[in-house]
């Protein structure tokens, strides 16, 4: 049977290494499946994280040889370079051990965002339409799953400690762009700042497992913040 | 510093330097014939209301657009935040604005 020369991340907090393993390669084999493998057969101290394995929970987010990936829904042909794998913990956020980072930093910059929705008092006078451009602008970017991957990848999170990150504006420009939502006012203030700190490497983009673009999402509340200081009223009815 | 003009003015004054830059490279390779020298440009733009006004409007651009650039590279690779910052680039782009407009009062 053909083997995989697999290297994980092992060690707690900021100290560890690589070490290797040989795992069998499966037809059909996920990158969550080779670590799996390591931790029932090889060494059941390996902690990493996981829970739905079917892409929807955000929990198994790992790096794959130097890339951010959901690990669930990664298949081992399309990740692995000449039969080697290299998975190591998200960048940008502290390890607490081996592959299990703290995601406390990501969820920490979403909730004092207020990056959530904020229902208005009466619901719009006119029915949303699937099709209105808000509404298409909102569920461009609504089927975030909160892996962490874009915050991973991006090197504006790296370099700047105060940056919201992908995740947390792409969420924000969603809210803005609802029109059930009642602070559309509040979603830009909080992106205020942290939206021009994005640098436009579409790093997220590329990175993103489901496909969405938070760089455009960050490029449209660039747009609206700006609309606001001109001291012009934003698009949209207000509540 | 509000951040939502500093990013109007440094993408305004990026729009207005894309063709300059152009007519600069353009103007470098029309002027230089004998080495690049203070005498050997003024000598084929000197006393040209034309080439003033189209390097005035660069030299303003450039002053608005560098340090707004180099703000956030100092303050991402640098660390560097705050009032001390946003004043040195404030100096710095008047610095800028001063070296280049000296030049240009040369040409007129």
């Amino acid at each position: 049977m053909a083997m995989l020369e697999v290297e994980i991340w092992r060690g707690e907090g900021g100290d560890g290494a690589w070490r290797r393993y040989a795992v069998p390669h499966e037809a059909n084999q996920t990158v969550l499946d080779v670590v799996t493998h390591v931790q029932r057969y090889l060494d059941p101290s390996l902690a990493y994280r996981f829970a739905c394995r079917v892409g929807m929970c955000g929990s198994c987010a790992m790096s794959v040889n130097g890339r951010p990936r959901w690990t669930c829904r990664t298949h081992v042909s399309r990740a692995a370079r000449k039969g080697r794998l290299r998975i190591g913990p998200l960048r940008n956020l502290p390890v607490i051990r081996d592959l299990a980072v703290d995601m406390a930093p990501f969820f920490e910059k979403w909730r004092d965002a207020e990056a959530r929705f904020i229902p208005s008092k009466e619901p719009p006078e006119e029915p949303v339409r699937p099709d209105e451009p808000e509404r298409m602008a909102a569920d461009a970017g609504i089927e975030c799953i909160n892996c962490a991957v874009c915050y991973a990848a991006c090197d504006s999170v790296a370099w700047n400690p105060d940056y919201p990150g992908p995740a947390v504006l792409n969420r924000l420009w969603t809210l803005a762009n609802d029109r059930r939502d009642g602070d559309r006012d509040g979603h830009l203030d909080a992106a205020g700042a942290g939206c021009h700190l994005c640098r436009s490497h579409q790093e997220c983009a590329d990175a993103c497992p489901t496909g969405l673009n938070p760089t455009a999402a960050i490029a449209g509340l660039k747009r609206e913040v700006f609309r606001r200081a001109l001291g012009g009223r934003a698009r949209g009815p207000r509540q | 510093m509000n951040e939502a003009w500093l990013f109007a003015a440094q993408r305004l004054s990026a729009m207005v330097m894309a063709p300059l830059v152009l007519l600069h490279l353009g103007v470098i390779l029309y002027a230089v014939r004998d080495g690049l020298s203070a005498d050997e440009i003024l000598s084929r733009t000197e006393g040209s209301l034309f080439w003033g006004a189209v390097y005035g409007l660069f030299v303003v651009a450039a002053a608005v657009h560098a340090p707004i650039g180099l703000r956030a590279v100092l303050r991402e690779w640098g660390r560097w935040r705050g009032a001390g910052l946003d004043i040195a680039m404030a100096l710095f782009g008047l610095l800028l604005l001063a070296l280049g407009l000296r030049a240009v009062a040369a040409v007129l």
